[in-house]
């Protein structure tokens, strides 16, 4: 009789513990999809907003220099040394097999396809992320959104749109440049520093490289140039207050864009090439 | 006559918090209505609720005799060119110069051409006792007393019906409060303008108010013109205006 209680009892708790685990797991999807519904809300509103005039053009263009013109630096950087040191790798690596040959091809088909949006990506996600989370969760810590209604100005046109529109936009021109730069970093490399012809390295570039690779490149860097900045703008417009809330948007806009860009990148890589 | 400003019963919640429990408040056309009250009585949820930035989840707010209290989108907008906003820390745009902040709802809600609405802000910054050399200054140029002038001159800048005050004195010396005060009474005077403020500042209360209001707990508890303030024979009003650390409103506290 005990030992049947006993056994019911420890059911009893069994069943309590799953129930609890249960409530845990339910409970953190449930706030993992209001988050995703919230985000979705977000950028619906901002794609509605984008569509309906007014247009701010002097916030536009203020943004296509902020995000565009003031990342080249970064991103030219960033390009530079990833295909010098490409370049450096794949000779150490490819001279076991005799195949020396190929730095060209590698340099030019890792930059094109992979480095140059992730890695631009990722650095325009620490710059411009970073820098609109702050920006606009300042504003909305120091009531500057909520004047900007009492203005007659929509927020979202007037700090989202030409965020994200310029970050879209600018982003695969950033990542054309950076091709450049980074095929032009293997380049020295391969010439100045492993003694390959200079006009041969250039041919074999050319002539290896399909449209699609750079294309596939180019579309990757707009979808990235959109997440950086809807992440941003989602996580400064939703601010906590005071300092501490400022700093937890900023952190969360370059981390939550970051992942995402990693994530998209192996979706987007999937669409183009399988 | 038609109340310009109306609440009827409005509630609203934050999670579990209610914040506000039914206010009814009533502001006559032209007059100016101070709501005191203690911190985290729901004063600022109020002003914000009738200025259309916060939803309340029931009860009416009407302007005009008008409902706005759920409209969105352009009929909101219809509705915000009324208002003129003094907000508690300025909220000026610090990427703007003074001229431009003053400006901003000339040029963007009234779609005025830019010389002609600076003019007018330059206009509006002297009304404020503000010199022509401040306008191309930016806001974080300025102290902190001729920011809120600014915002002062933001405010009225598009010569709206109806301006609120979100505690337009805190953070200031007793010199600029006074001054600031002043400056509210004659702006609203000028305009014509029907005033809302809040604030726990009893000196502003009784130089800028016609009427005045206690908000405790989420209600309007007391309510009447500011020559009764000091016989309202409410326990609550007299504690607070007297600014007593004993009485009925500390109590409920502990």
């Amino acid at each position: 009789m005990t030992a049947q209680n006993h056994a019911q009892t420890r059911l009893v708790q069994f069943g309590n513990a799953a129930l609890d685990l249960c409530e845990t797991i339910g409970q953190s999807l449930m706030r993992f999809f209001a988050s995703v519904g919230r985000l979705a809300e977000f950028g619906g509103q901002a794609l509605a907003s984008f569509f309906m005039p007014p247009w701010f053009g002097r916030q536009i263009s203020r943004q296509f220099i902020d995000i565009g013109y003031y990342s080249l630096a970064v991103v030219g950087l960033t390009t530079l040394f990833s295909g010098m040191v490409l370049a450096l790798q794949s000779y150490t690596g490819f001279a076991r097999f005799n195949a020396e040959g190929a730095i060209a091809n590698v340099v030019a088909l890792s930059i094109t396809r992979e480095l140059a949006p992730v890695l631009a990506g990722l650095m325009v996600a620490g710059r411009i992320g970073a820098s609109i989370a702050a920006e606009i969760g300042t504003m909305r810590v120091t009531e500057q959104i909520d004047a900007l209604k009492t203005l007659s100005v929509n927020p979202f046109k007037y700090l989202v749109v030409p965020r994200i529109l310029a970050g879209t936009v600018v982003m695969p021109v950033l990542v054309l440049i950076g091709d450049i730069i980074g095929i032009f970093g293997g380049y020295i490399v391969a010439v100045y520093r492993l003694g390959f012809n200079g006009s041969q390295y250039v041919h074999q570039t050319l002539q290896f490289l399909q449209p699609v690779d750079v294309i596939s490149g180019l579309v990757k860097a707009a979808v990235f140039g959109f997440i950086v900045t809807l992440m941003g703008c989602y996580n400064g417009y939703n601010s906590d207050r005071g300092a501490q809330g400022v700093g937890a948007a900023t952190t969360n806009a370059v981390v939550s864009a970051s992942i995402l860009i990693l994530i998209f990148n192996y979706l987007l890589t999937q669409v183009f090439f399988s | 006559m038609i109340p310009k400003i109306e609440l009827k019963q409005v509630k609203k919640s934050f999670g579990s918090k209610h914040v506000l429990n039914g206010v009814d408040l009533v502001v006559p056309k032209g007059s100016s209505m101070v709501i005191i009250g203690g911190s985290g009585t729901g004063k600022s949820v109020m002003l914000k609720s009738v200025l259309g930035l916060l939803y309340p989840d029931s009860g009416d707010i009407l302007i005009d005799g008008q409902k706005t209290t759920r409209l969105r989108g352009s009929k909101r907008d219809a509705v915000m060119k009324k208002f003129g906003m003094l907000f508690q820390g300025g909220a000026l745009f610090d990427s703007l110069p003074v001229w431009e902040n003053v400006a901003f709802g000339l040029i963007h809600g009234k779609k005025m051409n830019k010389e002609e609405a600076r003019v007018i802000a330059i206009e509006k910054l002297k009304s404020v006792g503000l010199g022509e050399h401040v306008a191309t200054q930016l806001p974080a140029e300025l102290s902190g007393g001729m920011q809120k002038r600014v915002s002062l001159a933001r405010a009225i800048a598009t010569n709206p019906e109806i301006i609120f005050f979100d505690e337009p004195t805190t953070g200031l010396d007793p010199i600029m409060a006074d001054v600031i005060n002043e400056l509210i009474v004659q702006c609203v005077k000028d305009l014509g303008a029907t005033a809302l403020t809040i604030t726990h500042d009893m000196a502003s209360v009784r130089k800028i108010a016609d009427h005045v209001a206690m908000i405790y707990e989420g209600k309007i508890i007391w309510t009447g013109p500011v020559s009764e303030l000091d016989h309202s024979g409410n326990p609550f009003v007299e504690q607070f205006i007297h600014g007593r650390a004993d009485g009925p409103i500390t109590k409920n506290v502990a």
